[in-house]
């Protein structure tokens, strides 16, 4: 049966990050275009940052939800066609994030000259942006440090980039 | 301009982020506190992937997979400058390294991000987001421990005067240069250098660390023309340990 690239985008919220399982790909911002032609069905995604091992699961993820769905005639490439923002998360995604505990990325609309655009995320406890950044480096690629000086509570944030 | 000529500047990017990245990585475990083992580490995994992303371009033109390249060359088909061989030494050295390093990597993808050959272009594009970051890690802590006590000062400062002929070294001349800056690939070494010096000055003067002249430094080159410190090829030869042992294991 022919699928339409709606029901594809559909069948893709499914795949979560697997290091933050609570936002799907397509709200993340990495599915970066779905072609359909007759039975075959193309998916493009772009990295988060390009040494992000946690890709090349997102990749197999999608591959499995695509066979899942009875759709075995594909392909799913990964390139740097569209380069990745975290602009490109989703309203939807951002407040995944944030009930997640992990402080959404700011806008920046490609600006961030300095560090001062994380220096006071708002805290996801308790929406304070009293905070301090403890370093532009967390455990994973795309968070940063953080502690809240309203709630006492330490925090991370998903960087913009 | 020839393949030769692109795989050059392709191989010399790649290995200056290998082997710095597993300098970086000599810091797991090992940093003077929590969120600077941290950072280095992240550094560490992002430099390492960039390298991927180069290699796998080299592999698109013909060379051998990444892997092979990375574990089985010997330390004089390396192209990487010799500042990032060196050993990563104590955190002041390893700090300013990061420092000098980084900028001038950030330029050099800003410019390669407006480079014709559009895959060439996209991972210039992508990774200059991610240095941004290691710059602005770096330039936040040589600030603040050169502007600390006495000690922290002094230590900077040394570290910054041992560095810079090295760092110098990042910008030594291929034999291709007219060839990149004829066919607008990039505005060559020279250019990113020039930059690099504006960049950097406004930084240390924040630090209150002392630039020398720079007529009175000699560049240490030879890196990228395969002539390498004592210290690259025993790093080979850790990084390839498990390689060697199985060049098909998977992990």
């Amino acid at each position: 049966m022919n699928y339409t690239k709606e029901d594809i985008l559909s069948f893709l919220k499914e795949v979560k990050d697997p290091e933050i399982p609570v936002i799907s790909l397509v709200d993340l911002g990495v599915i970066t275009g779905i072609e359909v032609k007759g039975e075959h069905v193309t998916v493009n995604m772009t990295p988060t940052f390009i040494g992000c091992p946690a890709m090349d699961y997102m990749k197999s993820d999608v591959t499995e939800v695509l066979n899942k769905h009875g759709i075995t005639n594909h392909a799913v490439n990964l390139n740097l066609k569209t380069t990745w923002s975290s602009d490109l998360i989703s309203s939807e995604g951002k407040q995944a994030l944030k009930k997640f505990g992990l402080a959404p990325p700011p806008v920046h609309n490609n600006i961030i000259e300095d560090l001062d655009i994380i220096e006071h995320a708002e805290c996801p406890n308790c929406d304070s942006t009293n905070t301090t950044l403890k370093s532009p480096f967390g455990p994973t690629l795309c968070r940063s440090l953080h502690h809240c000086n309203n709630c006492g509570e330490a925090f991370e944030s998903f960087k913009p980039i | 301009m020839t393949e030769e000529a692109l795989k050059d500047l392709l191989y010399k990017i790649a290995d200056d982020q290998l082997i710095l990245g597993h300098r970086n990585s000599e810091w797991t475990g090992m940093g003077p506190l929590l969120e600077e083992d941290i950072a280095f580490s992240s550094m560490a995994q992002d430099k390492v992937g960039q390298s991927l992303a180069f290699y796998n371009l080299l592999h698109q033109l013909g060379e051998q997979d990444p892997d092979t390249v990375a574990f089985t060359r010997n330390a004089e088909q390396f192209h990487n400058c010799q500042l990032v061989e060196l050993p990563s030494g104590e955190y002041d050295f390893s700090l300013i390294r990061h420092f000098l390093f980084d900028h001038a990597e950030f330029i050099r993808f800003q410019m390669l991000a407006e480079c014709p050959i559009e895959e060439v272009a996209q991972v210039a594009k992508k990774l200059k987001g991610e240095v941004k970051y290691h710059v602005m890690h770096a330039n936040t802590w040589v600030k603040q421990l050169s502007n600390a006590n006495e000690e922290a000062h002094s230590k900077m400062q040394s570290a910054l005067d041992y560095a810079l002929p090295y760092a110098l070294g990042i910008f030594e001349p291929s034999k291709y240069e007219n060839d990149f800056i004829e066919a607008g690939i990039y505005a060559g070494e020279k250019a990113i250098e020039t930059q690099w010096k504006e960049n950097i000055h406004m930084v240390l003067e924040e630090a209150g660390l002392k630039l020398p002249d720079w007529d009175t430094l000699k560049p240490v080159y030879g890196g990228r023309y395969g002539k390498h410190t004592e210290y690259l090829q025993p790093l080979l030869s850790e990084m390839s340990e498990v390689f060697n042992e199985d060049p098909t294991a998977d992990w």
